[in-house]
């Protein structure tokens, strides 16, 4: 269903930009105000809390959504269909968090402003494993031409529509000359479609270094399925922590917004029994959600409200450095609502 | 009488700290600490590597140092028996010696033969790769406390090289991991943690979606952690990994991986020490081979002006000292490298001052 997902860490330049004067931003049709159904799911462990956050919020800002809230939990062995068909009727989604099987500011760096676009379906996370012989295991990762072309026109297109000037593709072929190579071959054909966009490549491990020590060189950043997680986590770190990072799945039929990087947190019993969870990332989750729907008034206010919030400081979850709990956090945001 | 005394202690020396008491490169190593110099290989490689490889011999000199280098140069023909410029002297001279020292190495382009680092790889079977990553004091990151090791699977994994195009438009990279070459890093893993004296070791993994896979890289890592119940061993996921390791790496001790992650995280922890010409790295092979190097280029803008920056190099010679158990003369030189880098009145370009090479090195002797 979706093909990529992009996290952006707002939180530095959130703080950076001034105050909004007032602007006209849409010419309306007659019935775009209309409320418009969001599928739900608040999920496992902190999930129910933030998706809680959020609901609180769209409520006070008397936001044109309304949502159909479905319980689906990591343990599941397949998304109940009544979930999947609502999905598909209302066309976007919010995701608490689930638990997959198995088992603040204070940040180091500034001037963060970066766009992660990984694509979502193939790669290393096909799931194609299997044991050759006891003791040797083999796991396929897919390249296709279709799926690099799709997930290259994506990013550049997002940073044609928003005004970014430079996109980086992340990988590896100098070691993986076919796979990789088939990814970079089809981000460079996409670039040429662009020339006002800068375009240039490189390779995974010295981009982690790079992000590390000089993250401002980078804007929108275009990868394969691990890279991408890999680098959104890293983005994430140097942006604030997972607690804070927002991100969206797109596809071209449907949308899944959640937190942008993989929390880890979504199991910590001790975040949901003291109501301790941050719900800053999906709060600017569901800002995103609002702009996919076309609502970017709505999205506008509320994150200029969570801006406020963090960078007045009084309210804080534990993983920024603060002792707040979720709801305290919320109601800063609501009484900051304009 | 007396040869029974030294058989003795050396039997002791190397059980306290070889995990292959039967090569006898341990042995030579272990007697050699009374009597003679060790040999040691030496390459001092291309671009700025012989004047780096000038400030290693130095440094040794000046703390006095048992070793004697055997210096090899790369061959501008490729030699037959080895399928590249690399020849068989080289590596026969290595797998004699049972050290190595190597500066950076510019791979000449051209089809025909192996990349210099693949033969030495698998013409050494050179399995784990260690990278010690701590925050120099004196050259200041965004990061103080780091204080890691990282230890990386180096033969197989995702770097295997078996790809293949399906039809076309559509490519398959194969990833392999064996029980064989999982249980050798861990165990190579431990062994370090152990005689180093860390207390944490963590596997880094993605066994939540790559199941069979790094599932049974984990599982050899829980069969070797069983072996050493005073080390604390945990497991993280990569992504979980990264986002620590940027927001607080002092929480990491000793990190085991597979090849791609341990490529990826070794260049990360080393970008935040200060980048890639200030870490040490130090490759071990079967048989208690270590072959330390540096891994940043060979810089042939500055090759030959004396304003390259040795420190990388150094450290590295400093973790093959460490791999030979010469751990008084190894922290001596560690020390009066890290002062002199602390003191900033002799720095090379490249960490903001103005020192040549052999100012530096000067320098270094002179803290000894």
């Amino acid at each position: 269903m979706s093909t990529s997902r992009r996290s952006v860490p707002l939180l530095k330049t959130l703080i950076a930009q001034k105050s909004q004067t007032r602007a006209v931003t849409y010419m309306p049709r007659p019935g775009d105000g209309a409320p418009r159904p969001v599928t739900l799911i608040p999920g496992d462990g902190i999930g129910p809390l933030v998706t809680s956050a959020v609901e609180q919020v769209m409520e006070a800002m008397h936001a044109p959504v309304y949502f159909e809230k479905y319980d689906v939990h990591g343990d599941m062995k397949r998304v109940p269909l009544e979930v999947i068909d609502s999905i598909k009727k209302n066309k976007v989604c919010l995701k608490g968090g689930l638990r997959t099987p198995m088992g603040g500011l204070p940040t180091r760096h500034e001037n963060v402003d970066i766009v992660v676009i990984r694509e979502n379906t193939e790669g290393e996370y096909s799931g194609l494993e299997h044991e050759v012989v006891p003791g040797v295991v083999e796991s396929l990762k897919v390249i296709t031409k279709f799926c690099s072309e799709r997930i290259a026109k994506y990013a550049f297109e997002y940073a044609y529509l928003n005004n970014r000037k430079k996109v980086t593709a992340v990988h590896k072929a100098n070691i993986m000359k076919l796979a990789d190579g088939l990814f970079l071959e089809s981000c460079r054909e996409v670039a040429t479609k662009y020339p006002s966009i800068k375009y240039n490549e490189i390779i995974v491990d010295n981009c982690c270094m790079q992000l590390v020590s000089k993250p401002e060189q980078f804007d929108v950043m275009v990868t394969p399925n691990l890279y991408g997680n890999l680098v959104a986590n890293t983005a994430a770190g140097i942006a604030g922590g997972t607690g804070v990072m927002p991100g969206g799945n797109v596809g071209a039929e449907h949308a899944v917004f959640e937190q942008g990087a993989s929390a880890g947190n979504v199991g910590k019993e001790k975040i949901v029994d003291q109501k301790k969870a941050n719900p800053v990332a999906l709060l600017l989750s569901s800002a995103m959600m609002l702009r996919h729907l076309q609502f970017p008034s709505f999205a506008d206010r509320l994150e200029n409200a969570v801006k406020r919030v963090i960078s007045e400081g009084k309210y804080r979850t534990k993983d920024l450095g603060g002792y707040s709990t979720t709801q305290e956090v919320v109601d800063a945001v609501i009484t900051n609502l304009d | 009488m007396a040869t029974q005394l030294l058989r003795r202690r050396a039997s002791q020396i190397l059980s306290r700290a070889n995990p292959n008491p039967s090569s006898p490169l341990s042995l030579a190593r272990a007697l050699s600490s009374d009597s003679a110099p060790i040999r040691a290989t030496l390459f001092p490689g291309d671009g700025i590597g012989p004047e780096i490889a000038e400030s290693v011999k130095q440094v040794f000199k000046g703390a006095e140092v048992p070793i004697e280098w055997e210096e090899h140069y790369v061959g501008d023909q490729i030699d037959p028996r080895t399928q590249s410029f690399l020849t068989w002297e080289s590596l026969e001279s290595v797998r004699r010696n049972g050290v190595g020292l190597k500066g950076p190495m510019a791979t000449p382009i051209g089809k025909g033969h192996r990349s210099l680092n693949l033969t030495l790889r698998k013409e050494l079977n050179l399995y784990a790769n260690v990278r010690p990553c701590y925050s120099l004091s004196g050259y200041k990151t965004r990061y103080d406390d780091v204080n890691l090791i990282t230890i990386r699977e180096n033969t197989e994994g995702e770097y295997s090289g078996l790809e293949h195009q399906v039809v076309r438009g559509v490519v398959e990279s194969l990833k392999i991991i064996t029980r064989q070459a999982s249980l050798r890093v861990a165990e190579y893993a431990f062994h370090y943690a152990k005689t180093h004296g860390r207390e944490r070791v963590s596997a880094i993994h993605k066994a939540n979606i790559m199941q069979k896979t790094d599932g049974l890289f984990l599982k050899c890592c829980r069969e070797v952690a069983e072996k050493y119940p005073e080390i604390t061993y945990k497991e993280v996921v990569i992504d979980n990994c990264c986002m620590m390791l940027v927001k607080n790496p002092a929480l990491f001790d000793v990190l085991v991986m597979p090849n791609l992650y341990g490529d990826i995280i070794s260049d990360l922890c080393a970008g935040l020490i200060g980048g890639l010409g200030l870490t040490p790295s130090c490759n071990i092979g079967e048989g208690g081979i270590a072959l330390a190097e540096a891994v940043h280029g060979s810089a042939p803008d500055i090759a030959g002006k004396n304003l390259a920056n040795p420190t990388a190099l150094l450290l590295s010679a400093v973790t093959m000292l460490r791999h030979l158990n010469l751990h008084d003369k190894a922290d001596r030189i560690q020390n009066a490298i890290l002062n002199t880098i602390a003191e900033g009145k002799y720095r090379t370009a490249d960490l903001g001052g103005s020192s040549t090479t052999t100012d530096f090195t000067r320098a270094i002797c002179d803290h000894l």
